[in-house]
């Protein structure tokens, strides 16, 4: 059974980074890449051209986007019902504690720093990976 | 300076696990125990006895709790808007999927199931200081906001500012602005 990740980010560099780390630490990961805010609701959602994609198991969401913004993101998916229950991870570049505070307010369900250092960022994706992938359980999917 | 952790428990067998476990993995942790849901609720409240209780760092409630369910200590933690920062971490031998789910919809920050043998309940252990207390960025506290504000310390509150895993993260903070510039 593949495990679906939403990864909400707007730098391709980083986009790639993260498929490489997956695809090193669990083969079964499907990484989906939504490079807004609009277009991660979109998903979520499965409007447009969404209709087909499934629902993510987990979500790795970046703040700082075009179009909308992260922290609006993830308000979006903790008022909504159905969107509530799907963990959603922030990883960003921000250690402002303005943002970490606003996040779990928003009921964030935890709050990491990307590391600038490749291998500390390969580093990190393997502990999202053992933590939320492995040892936590996640809601079941409801399709 | 230690880390709070909160374990919201009333098996004394897995208390005494959980004790052990973490002073294995990490010496800082500072542990309070409340056995029931109730207790917890005083404890984050900062009521009766625990009137000089710490604000926990991370929460660890177990579901299945004496005179307060772990569903309704959930629920009173997230909509408390002073208390739902903290991050709560489900840990219990529930694996029943109506319980995954209902802990997710009242926001627990994480679901995690007790193993039964020994070895995996202290590899748990240290899977949850390793992803929580140290990869993780926690919220500051409030009260250390308040005491940086008003410049006074307020006598019965521990002044913490950054955990150690905060520290660590934070030796990386003018590489990360020098590449926000770009």
């Amino acid at each position: 059974m593949p495990i679906e990740v939403l990864l909400v980010e707007d730098n391709p560099g980083d986009v790639r980074l993260t498929q490489e780390a997956f695809r090193d630490a669990n083969p079964s990961v499907h990484l989906h890449v939504a490079s807004d805010g609009v277009e991660a609701m979109a998903f979520l959602k499965r409007e447009g051209s969404h209709s087909e994609d499934p629902r993510p198991d987990l979500v790795l969401l970046d703040l700082n986007l075009p179009k909308m913004d992260g922290r609006q993101v993830l308000a979006h998916i903790k008022a909504d019902e159905r969107l509530k229950t799907i963990p959603t991870v922030i990883l960003t570049t921000s250690d402002a504690e303005g943002d970490i505070a606003k996040c779990y307010g928003l009921q964030a369900n935890c709050y990491l720093t990307k590391p600038v250092q490749l291998h500390a960022f390969e580093a990190l994706v393997r502990s999202i990976n053992d933590f939320w992938l492995t040892k936590a359980k996640l809601p079941q999917t409801h399709v | 300076m230690p880390l709070e952790v909160l374990v919201v428990e009333d098996s004394s067998g897995d208390i005494r696990l959980t004790r052990e476990a973490f002073r294995d993995v990490n010496p800082f942790i500072h542990l309070e125990v409340a056995h029931d849901g109730v207790e917890a609720m005083a404890f984050l409240r900062r009521q009766g006895d625990h009137l000089h209780a710490p604000r926990p760092d991370l929460i660890l409630l177990d579901l299945n709790l004496p005179k307060m369910d772990g569903r309704q200590v959930l629920a009173l933690i997230k909509e408390d808007d002073a208390l739902k920062t903290i991050p709560t971490v489900i840990l219990t031998s529930s694996e029943a999927e109506a319980d995954v789910l209902k802990s997710y919809q009242l926001q627990a920050n994480c679901y995690l199931s007790k193993p039964m043998h020994f070895e995996a309940f202290h590899d748990l252990v240290k899977s949850i200081n390793d992803f929580w207390l140290s990869s993780v960025r926690l919220p500051q506290k409030d009260d250390e906001e308040d005491e940086q504000e008003s410049g006074t310390q307020v006598p019965h509150l521990r002044g913490r500012k950054r955990s150690p895993g905060m520290r660590r993260n934070n030796d990386n903070d003018n590489d990360r602005r020098r590449r926000n510039a770009h």
